[in-house]
């Protein structure tokens, strides 16, 4: 008798897990080409590699979600199989695809085999991490996903600030990563369980209502999962980290690490902790007031773009962390449509910055941006629709996505809410189209540039990734009723 | 529903013109010429809409609807059709952006292509807002409007325009946004957005969140902070648009969802808001007076005549509802053709500033004929359409109190005093320093736009009853109607 066979695995769900897969293989894969290949095949043969991995894990999980209709436990309850995973799982992917498009012509010279390998890991770990019904996956994946960022961001070491930024990332992240664990230390102490639904059922025999170890560790928990969402006041590595890191990277974490993190925190609001419903509704809300207020006043005054944007992101976990605070499936609905016009804006965003900065060989500030929209027509249209976007103005998903937002916010009878949150959407008017003024309406000579002029540097894969986004980010105002019907399966895997 | 693609093409077809122009590389004139064909287009569906309007029938008033579901599970949809006075104004926007267009080609502007795309998206969000039958639909097509407008004016205005827009925008979106919250409240709280069904509220703050939007869009004072920057600063022609066809939105907003979804806060704010709308007649009257150029005088008679409109809605009667109706119009053309005629002047003379014009009667016989014509409409004498329309104004206010009724009149003399002394300072008195003899009179083209709104104002002013017996149909029932007669 081996060893092997007297230790009894449990049934494996591998198609459960298909994008994870997928898009580890295609790391390894990576790994593979960094040493096998001669550096030129190397570039173009990574960057096809991870492309196509996450077009498959794309497709694996919009699979996923096809046959989920109800949510299975896997691999003996550690992570489960549902349509609110997959739905995740869709847009980390999607912004996954539209990043390697923008990473194509990216400046770093050595690692770009590496690089790849990275953020197919990277999407790997947040693929898993959106089906955690457990503490231990959840802390486990979190790190998974959080190591491969740290590197990404300090990987373009001649990039002045991107080694600076990786390691505040890795030392505030570290930090976010710690309270995480205690967090659950903490919850587990008090009701001896680590996975979700057990605590709530736990918290319910047992009575732990107002357990002060619980309370805590819910507390800490939701701290850890702010610092990834980059919810104020658990912020403060944002504004520089997306700075200093590789514009496509910046784009990607604002896109996936945000979903991630986000549709994490609905599913362990809402099965693990359901009996605190008060208590985290309250806690969100005042996270959210934070975040609104600090964001969009720190993005005033910004004159470099990455870090408005930075600050926009804080404002804009502001917005999403509302429908959770909700706590209603309507919430629960608005977050989830939400985040697919959010993302697809983001990575084209960051796509149109990581352009110019190439075109220009150094960082975009409001004043060398200017005159983008009349030099550049294309890049100048997209990054106009997406500051309409996050300014939640009509034509844009970001306009129903706040809409919902609010409706939802409403309709848990927080009318309050609502006006802080159209105060704060008339704030941020102020820089986002601030940023509009300087792609139209200031001339480069205005400020001192001469025109770009020439050929438009060939950027054909950034270009079809901006222009994806652009689709995803127009399409998504028009196609209201199918997104929300997708959200709305997903968001009934939860019980609110 | 019957003859609801009229609608939908009504909408469309400029949007489909905008994406056109923006994506073709047509050559400057082509873009402009595309434009305005594509207006052109729309006028003529305007006329098939009218024409297919049926005012006999009192029964279901708004007409040529069409609904499908935009997302089901709030109970949004896009639904669109038309009030018998909405036509009227959709209609007045046709017109209007057409000869807007017309006056960009003759100029010629940069960037072509993007200003007449701007120009077609802007007429897509007018007509939309005055066909949108969903509060949803509504605010989209209402802030459609304003993106438009931010480009307009902030890539094509004058030095000071990027401290114009940043006031214009600032201020309507902080109006907009109170909206949207209103909407969300009044929409979620009953189940669906929709305006014929359903959205009549008793509650005093979503009154106020839409009141909001509408005061600063018209502006009402003291909300007219962005007025004067913004029409000195944006081309003259986008003035004209603002003050003309812009403005007309905010008014129709007041009839339509203030004062006819919501009875009851209307007649506990309506003091306030009727003695606001005065301070703004006579206020913006005595501006005008004192104005240094034709911008300006334009810029607040558009203030005092926004108050004398709202005079005529709050005057929540018939006769206050038809005069406003026929004053929008007026207003819209007479606005219009005004901040054309003195971008024209400026172009001739390099300054719109009275203490530098002067004398342009002298040889320039059309000129004078135009701006004399427009001018004497303006300012109301019997007759003219202009007339009509303040006179039932000032009928239905009456019936409220004679006090409003002297403030209208009042008013009424002091549009003689700005109009005399805008026509004179411009067209009579000694040749100003800036008016040389290369300053030649209107051209052909020209006329060709400005032609259009005189003739349509001399028709409204044979026939007032064209618009006023057809607004809201003989029975009166415009949802909401019954209650004011």
């Amino acid at each position: 008798m081996t060893l092997a066979s007297s230790i009894r695995t449990p049934h494996v769900d591998w198609f459960a897990m298909s994008p994870a897969l997928v898009l580890l293989g295609a790391s390894a894969a990576c790994l593979l080409i960094a040493v096998l290949f001669r550096p030129r095949a190397r570039r173009y043969l990574s960057a096809w590699v991870t492309g196509g991995a996450f077009v498959g894990a794309f497709v694996a999980a919009a699979l996923l979600y096809d046959r989920s209709g109800h949510p299975t436990g896997v691999i003996a309850d550690e992570i489960v199989r549902d349509r609110l995973g997959a739905l995740a799982a869709i847009v980390v992917c999607g912004a996954g695809l539209a990043t390697v498009g923008v990473s194509w012509r990216t400046r770093l010279q050595t690692h770009r085999a590496e690089y790849y390998a990275l953020l197919a890991a990277a999407a790997g770990g947040m693929c898993f991490l959106v089906t955690a019904t457990n503490l231990i996956t959840l802390f486990l994946s979190l790190e998974w996903f959080s190591i491969c960022l740290y590197v990404l961001c300090a990987i373009d070491v001649e990039l002045e600030g991107s080694l600076e930024a990786g390691l505040k990332y890795l030392v505030v992240g570290g930090f976010g990563s710690a309270f995480l664990l205690f967090g659950s230390a903490l919850v587990y102490g008090a009701t001896g369980q680590v996975g979700f639904a057990q605590i709530a059922q736990a918290t319910a025999t047992l009575g732990l209502k107002h357990d002060a170890f619980l309370v805590a560790g819910l507390a800490m928990i939701l701290a850890g999962l702010a610092f990834k969402a980059s919810a104020a006041p658990f912020h403060m590595w944002t504004p520089d980290v997306y700075e200093g890191a590789p514009t496509p990277v910046t784009g990607f974490m604002a896109a996936a690490t945000k979903t991630t993190a986000l549709v994490l925190t609905l599913r362990i609001l809402t099965t693990a902790f359901p009996q605190e419903k008060q208590l985290w509704t309250i806690a969100l809300a005042v996270i959210v007031c934070v975040s609104l207020a600090i964001g969009n006043l720190g993005a005033l005054v910004q004159r470099n773009v990455k870090r408005m944007l930075a600050y926009s992101s804080i404002s804009h976990a502001g917005f999403m962390l509302m429908p959770i605070a909700a706590g209603n499936a309507l919430g629960g609905r608005a977050l989830l449509y939400y985040l697919i016009p959010y993302s697809a804006m983001s990575v084209a965003s960051f796509a149109v910055v990581a352009a110019r900065e190439r075109e220009l060989g150094v960082p975009v500030t409001f004043d060398n941006i200017a005159g983008l929209g009349w030099e550049r027509p294309f890049l100048g249209a997209a990054l106009w629709a997406c500051m309409l976007g996050f300014a939640g103005l009509p034509l844009t998903g970001g306009f129903v996505g706040k809409f919902y937002a609010f409706s939802a916010v409403y309709d848990h009878g927080w009318v309050w809410l609502v006006i802080v949150g159209a105060v704060a959407t008339a704030v941020s008017l102020y820089y986002y189209f601030g940023l509009v003024r300087a792609l139209y309406m200031r001339a480069p000579a205005a400020v001192g540039l001469a025109p770009a002029g020439g050929q438009p540097p060939r950027e054909a894969a950034l270009q079809t990734a901006v222009f994806g986004c652009l689709v995803v980010t127009v399409g998504s105002f028009f196609a209201v009723e199918p997104l929300i019907r997708l959200a709305k399966m997903a968001a009934s895997s939860l019980s609110f | 529903m019957a003859n609801g693609w009229l609608t939908d093409t009504l909408i469309l077809l400029p949007l489909g013109g905008a994406i056109f122009i923006a994506i073709s590389p047509l050559p400057r004139l082509a873009a402009g010429l595309v434009a305005l064909a594509v207006s052109l287009v729309e006028i003529a569906f305007w006329g098939g809409a009218l024409s297919a309007f049926d005012y006999r029938t009192g029964a279901g008033a708004v007409q040529l609807q069409d609904t499908t579901t935009w997302f089901g599970d709030l109970g949004i949809s896009y639904h669109v059709g038309f009030t018998g006075f909405a036509i009227w104004l959709v209609g007045l926007s046709a017109v209007g952006m057409t000869a807007a267009i017309a006056y960009a080609v003759w100029v010629g502007r940069q960037h072509a292509r993007a200003y007449f795309a701007s120009m077609l998206l802007l007429t897509t969000g007018l007509v939309g807002v005055f066909a949108a039958q969903d509060y949803l639909v509504f605010y989209v097509f209402w802030e459609a409007m304003l993106i438009p407008l931010y480009v307009l004016v902030g890539v094509w205005g004058g030095p000071g325009r990027l401290r114009a827009t940043l006031m214009f925008f600032i201020y309507t979106m902080a109006g907009s946004l109170l909206m949207l919250a209103s909407i969300i409240v009044l929409g979620v709280s009953q189940g669906s957005f929709d305006m014929v069904t359903a959205g009549y509220s008793n509650s005093d703050w979503i009154f106020l969140g839409f009141v909001a939007a509408f005061v600063v869009k018209a502006p009402i004072f003291p909300f007219h902070g962005w007025l004067p920057d913004t029409y000195r600063e944006a081309p003259a022609e986008i003035s004209g648009v603002l003050s003309g066809l812009v403005s007309k939105a905010a008014a129709y907003g007041f009839l339509y969802i203030a004062v006819l979804h919501f009875p009851r806060p209307t007649h506990d704010f309506r003091t306030p808001i009727l003695v606001l709308a005065a301070i703004g007649l006579i206020y913006g009257s005595l501006l005008a007076f004192r104005a240094p150029d034709i911008r300006g005088v334009v810029a607040y008679s558009s203030l005092a005549q926004m108050g004398l409109i709202t005079f005529g809605l709050f005057a929540t009667n018939i006769a206050g509802f038809n005069g406003a109706v026929l004053q929008m119009v007026n207003h819209g053309l007479i606005s219009l053709g005004m901040f054309m005629l003195a971008g024209l002047v400026e172009l001739r003379a390099g300054t719109g500033r009275f203490d530098r014009l002067g004398g342009m009667a002298k040889g320039r016989p059309v000129l004078a004929t135009v701006l004399m014509t427009l001018g004497i409409i303006a300012l109301a004498v019997p007759g003219s359409s202009n007339f009509a329309g303040e006179f039932m104004i000032l009928t239905g206010v009456f019936k409220s109190g004679w006090g409003w009724s002297v403030v209208g009149a009042i008013a009424i003399v002091l549009a003689a005093m700005y109009m005399l002394r805008l026509i004179s300072a411009v067209l009579h008195k000694s040749r100003g320093s800036a008016v040389s003899d290369s300053a030649r009179d209107l051209r052909l083209g020209e006329l060709a736009f400005l032609a259009p709104i005189v003739v349509l104002l001399i028709f409204f002013s044979a026939w007032p009853a064209a618009i006023t017996d057809h607004t809201f149909g003989q029975n009166g029932q415009t949802p909401g109607l019954v209650r004011f007669r």
